[in-house]
């Protein structure tokens, strides 16, 4: 049997109405990830990088072409993807633990004790145990965003969904998370499409880089990670691997309008 | 903290108590209020002194006084539950739908517009002069901060938060009371606070147009009867009552909602 690919993009193009007149975002996007396969999607701002996303996760429709989710057409919001944002936004009336069963609560209205004990287990797997009972007031932003991470995992996802999640913290902060979602993802493999337009982060996570172009945005170059298994900090020194970044780099800033 | 050194004296350490400074404030006004009218022997139909304040509120009964305070705190509350209970329903309307906010909100703000004071002698003609039309006068003075701010808090959740809902197919219910509302707290409680004193004033102001009990009526008589310590007492009371709602509303979102004030208020 033909493994069917976990996200598929065929000809995929996106327009907004907006006030000032219609906004091509996509034009003709074609893509596939394969199950379990960590696909990084690289591109400067507003190239449309997010709207992919949001095709994905089926909060919207595309104009043209067909978007298909485990070779099924995506038709709207689907309970095998979960999504972790640029900002960790989590509730902040709510304590970690109430934030991490969250999808539990709004999905079915009510908590069951089954989730507070997944969520016990999951806040522990992202190494926030101990913190069950603080508020989000009260973390620095990479133990909120551990918390977006809880959050998205706590449905047990086959396709996780990451919008530029490191983006907002520092640059120390930014690297252990990177590790950090490296350690979680190879405890327990799923499809990641993780949006960034941060070169080193794309290399160190993804088995592929993905490059789009500027509005509207399309894919230009579709690269395989030259950088075997388990990676770490020492990892992108290698000179090879510089002249990788370097030609990413290039394609980037050609693509950036002056 | 700070260590002790001889200018940490009694004084220097009462005026770090908080109500220390607005307290020595206010007494010394008070002060100067007694003996500044008693010097330049202010009349007490313009000014009466605070001792004079004082004997005119001890002129009136007890009895009497709560009389008018429960008419007065009465028609305020009701005017002010209506006003919420009211205008929640309106700013989700409002905050979901952009075809109800385009029908919806000019009509709002002609209404917000219109001088209550000046309407207010209508609606009694037309509503009569029990309890009624004062609550429809205080509810029309106090509703429209309400609608603004509870509308802008139900706008101002994080979209990503709204994305999260979506992706979760929960029901329009659940998005508005697991996600809207609580995001909106704070900005409800500022409308909540702005209200309160609105729907004190929206009660006084129809007592003065009809009335034969509560405190804008008292005020009023007490005026027109030339007693103007007792007038001026009646005032003393109203604002009391005023600030002791308002700090009611503070205290519930303290105790409750500890989490929608600001940092430096928790």
């Amino acid at each position: 049997m033909a493994k069917e690919h976990a996200i598929e993009f065929a000809g995929v193009g996106q327009r907004f109405d907006t006030d000032t007149g219609p906004l091509q975002a996509l034009s003709d996007v074609s893509l596939r990830v394969a199950q379990h396969e960590f696909v990084a999607v690289l591109g400067p701002s507003g190239c449309g990088k997010s709207t992919l996303l949001r095709l994905t996760a089926g909060l919207l429709r595309a104009s043209e072409g067909a978007v298909q989710v485990f070779g099924m057409p995506v038709t709207r919001p689907r309970d095998d993807i979960g999504i972790v944002f640029q900002q960790a936004t989590l509730l902040p009336w709510a304590n970690i633990e109430d934030n991490v069963l969250f999808p539990a609560k709004h999905m079915r209205g009510r908590v069951r004790a089954e989730d507070r004990a997944r969520a016990r287990e999951i806040i522990e797997t992202v190494g926030l145990a101990g913190f069950e009972t603080r508020f989000p007031g009260e973390l620095s932003g990479g133990m909120q965003q551990r918390v977006g991470i809880a959050r998205a995992l706590f449905l047990n996802p086959d396709i996780l969904l990451m919008d530029e999640p490191f983006s907002a913290l520092d640059a120390l902060t930014r690297d252990a998370m990177g590790y950090e979602l490296l350690r979680l993802w190879q405890a327990s493999p799923k499809t990641v499409l993780f949006i960034t337009h941060s070169i080193p982060e794309a290399v160190l996570l993804a088995d592929r880089i993905l490059v789009m172009s500027a509005r509207p945005g399309q894919v230009v170059a579709d690269y395989t990670v030259p950088l075997p298994r388990p990676r770490d900090e020492h990892s992108l020194r290698a000179p090879e691997i510089q002249d990788f970044m370097g030609e990413l780099r290039g394609l980037l800033i050609k693509k950036e309008p002056a | 903290m700070a260590k002790l050194d001889p200018a940490d004296g009694f004084m220097a350490r009462l005026l770090r108590w908080p109500p220390a400074l607005p307290g020595l404030t206010f007494l010394a006004l008070l002060l100067i209020w007694e003996f500044g009218t008693r010097i330049f022997a202010v009349p007490a139909y313009i000014l009466p002194a605070p001792s004079r304040i004082v004997q005119g509120f001890e002129a009136v009964p007890a009895s009497r006084w709560l009389e008018h305070i429960w008419a007065t705190l009465r028609v305020a509350l009701m005017g002010y539950g209506a006003a919420i209970a009211i205008s929640l329903p309106i700013a989700i309307g409002l905050a979901k739908s952009r075809l109800l906010s385009r029908a919806l909100y000019p009509l709002l703000v002609v209404i917000q517009s219109v001088p209550v004071v000046a309407v207010a002698p209508i609606i009694i003609v037309i509503l009569g002069t029990d309890d009624a039309p004062r609550i429809v006068i205080t509810f029309m003075i106090s509703f429209f901060p309400l609608v603004v701010s509870m509308t802008t808090g139900l706008m101002a959740t994080p979209p990503e938060l709204i994305e999260l809902s979506q992706s979760l197919r929960a029901p329009l219910r659940r998005e508005i009371t697991q996600i809207r509302l609580p995001y909106a707290t704070p900005y409800i409680f500022s409308g909540l606070k702005i209200s309160i004193t609105l729907a004190v004033i929206g009660a006084v102001v129809a007592e003065f147009v009809a009335a034969e009990k509560g405190l804008g009526y008292f005020i009023q008589f007490s005026t027109s009867m030339f007693r103007l310590p007792q007038a001026w007492a009646g005032l003393l009371v109203l604002v009391a009552m005023s600030l002791i709602l308002f700090q009611a509303v503070s205290l519930i979102q303290r105790v409750f909602y500890p989490w929608s004030l600001p940092k430096g208020e928790r």
